[in-house]
């Protein structure tokens, strides 16, 4: 079947059969490679992309139900020479080890940023609860999140 | 049959009782901890397990019995009150007397009503023993200064002074009655399941005013947006229940004959699983014996499994399980090759309405007993409306014999709204 999906502001037209999860699409068929695929059942969240600006497995959505939505991937935020403000906070903080979690962390982190500018410390912590990171780059994570939120890197308690 | 459930009290009894309890004892000053027994105390943390009394009165990442929780009912929003011994915002006000008096009659320590989200109409059915234990355990917690959140309620709830109608009209506990002819075993499952154990707050139909309809004890209710089954002969499970399966369900938020435990129970199973082995068995036996006459009905029928009809009824809803759902809940997915049921061995599907079916897909399901539990992750952020109800009507075409849902997608609005998600 085709479908048209439109991605960081592009259409894109795709054949595919409905249930593929949108994952698949967006790295083997349009080669943006930046969604990750850890466990394809919702559990760790490295596919994380947006749809209609909130944070989605894409492993879990097909893309039947993908068509007509707005969606954005890591791509749609910056480039390696012009980093977005949140990629620019995760390098200045170090924030990766092997990286393969980053993607989707960012994705969702940007989604909790677009709706709430200056999140709370508990609003940071439960909003990227779903993600995790196999090499513990938690704690950095979370200081990249503050610095581009403009809070203070270190913690206030939660 | 009956089995035991609570015989209403004549109101003239029930009059006298709460004149007595209006007077005496209520306004003295708290006992300090010392003069607990631990033995008290001890017994008042299994039976606070039992009562789920964190479960309400606990905030989200918040102190435990800081109270603070929103609660929401037909009339609003009402935020649970601190029931740590702090003395301004806490308990500290309520002696004895006083606590008892709230717990059975609904009185808060000043004389002011309390609202019956707090299910005094089951506590009414405790043990002055049971009540004064539960005392000394919460009074020996740390004290928290968490002043109240103000409710949220729309006129003319918002007046407290009008519970005292809805008590006139609904309010007549009477005492808890053994089961002549049952075993010892039975009747305190029965004991906890309508007192300390409040099971009725959701899974009683409630009436227009929000209370329960007595006549109708355990045949299913809804309760924040999720539809609590009955727990007597109209359960719909498709594999019969047993004492040692409801054990299973209680103790651990999860039977492989059935599903897990999702929604409001997950806080309930979290107390449990740590609750006295006697009681949760009690409790299994008292709700197996209710449920047995379903079992009974359904006889040897198998779980339906209805893929090729459900594909060519629903092939939008299909194709979206196929992409969305199959890669756990098929045969031969890894979690089901580590022993989760079949989704046609769950409840939701086999339900007379969609309710739960639709609030699992949006919520999804956090493990209830720790990190090993069930889980599944929440699509309410990543499907419309209209693709939540088309998956609804696929499992329930495939997964069930029953008759299709109606009007699924209002339904799954009117979810996403009652859940909090809209
Ligand atoms: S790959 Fe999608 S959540 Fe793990
Ligand atoms: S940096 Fe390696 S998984 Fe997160």
């Amino acid at each position: 079947m085709s479908f048209v999906l439109t991605i960081n502001g592009r259409d894109h037209p795709v054949d595919a059969s409905p249930e593929t999860p949108l994952l698949y699409v967006l790295r083997d068929d349009l080669r943006l490679n930046g969604a990750k695929f850890g466990c394809g059942l919702g559990q760790c969240g490295a596919c994380t992309v947006q749809v209609d600006g909130k944070a989605a497995y894409a492993c879990l959505l097909p893309v039947a139900a993908a068509a007509g939505r707005r969606i954005r991937t890591v791509e749609g935020l910056g480039t390696a020479e012009a980093p977005s403000p949140l990629q620019k906070a995760f390098m200045v903080e170090q924030a990766a080890q092997c990286g393969y979690c980053i993607a989707g962390m960012i994705m969702r982190a940007q989604a909790l940023l677009d709706a709430t500018p200056r999140p709370t410390e508990a609003e940071i912590r439960a909003h990227m609860q779903p993600n995790l990171c196999r090499c513990g780059t938690h704690m950095r994570i979370l200081r990249a999140i503050r610095r581009a939120a403009g809070l203070p890197v270190e913690a206030a308690s939660a | 049959m009956s089995l035991g459930w609570k015989t209403p009290a004549p109101p003239a009894a029930a009059l006298a009782l709460a004149l007595a309890a209006c007077t005496g004892g209520a306004r003295l000053p708290p006992p300090p901890p010392q003069t607990f027994s631990a033995a008290e105390i001890e017994k008042g943390a299994e039976l606070a397990k039992l009562a789920d009394c964190q479960g309400c009165h606990t905030a989200d990442g918040g102190q435990a019995f800081a109270g603070g929780r929103p609660l929401k009912s037909p009339f609003g929003t009402i935020y649970t009150r601190n029931i740590t011994p702090d003395p301004s915002t806490g308990l500290g006000r309520y002696s004895r007397e006083a606590f008892v008096r709230a717990l059975r009659r609904g009185v808060r320590f000043d004389g002011a009503e309390l609202y019956p989200a707090m299910p005094y109409d089951h506590f009414a059915y405790a043990d002055d023993a049971d009540l004064g234990a539960l005392y000394a355990y919460l009074m020996t917690r740390r004290p928290k200064d968490r002043p109240p959140t103000p409710n949220e309620l729309i006129p003319p709830a918002n007046i407290r002074g009008a519970v005292a109608i809805w008590k006139a009209l609904f309010f007549h506990p009477g005492r808890f009655q053994p089961t002549p002819g049952q075993s010892a075993e039975f009747n305190r499952g029965a004991y906890l399941v309508q007192s300390l154990g409040h099971c009725g707050a959701c899974h009683t139909p409630h009436n227009i005013l929000d209370a329960e309809e007595t006549k109708k004890p355990l045949q299913g209710g809804v309760q924040e947006g999720w539809y609590a089954p009955p727990l007597n002969a109209l359960s719909p499970a498709s594999v019969p229940w047993t004492p040692e399966r409801v054990y299973r369900f209680l103790r651990t938020g999860f039977d492989r004959d059935h599903s897990a435990a999702a929604g409001p129970m997950g806080s309930v199973v979290r107390e449990l699983a740590r609750a006295p082995e006697p009681d949760v068995r009690a409790l299994s036996v008292y709700l197996a014996t209710l449920m047995q006459p379903a079992s009974a009905a359904k006889g040897r029928a198998a779980p339906a499994d209805h893929a090729a009809q459900a594909a060519a009824a629903q092939p939008a809803g299909a194709a979206l399980y196929a992409g969305a759902c199959a890669a756990c809940h098929d045969a031969g997915a890894a979690m089901m090759r580590e022993g989760r049921p079949p989704l046609q061995f769950a409840t939701p599907p086999q339900e007379d309405r969609p309710t739960d079916v639709i609030q699992v897909i949006l919520q999804g399901v956090q493990p209830a007993t720790g990190p090993r539990g069930p889980y599944m992750p929440a699509f309410a952020g990543t499907l419309s409306d209209g693709q939540v109800a088309a998956i609804a009507a696929y499992v329930r075409a495939r997964y069930s014999d029953r008759p299709p849902w109606k009007d699924l997608t209002s339904a799954v609005a009117k979810g996403r709204r009652q859940g909090g998600q809209g």
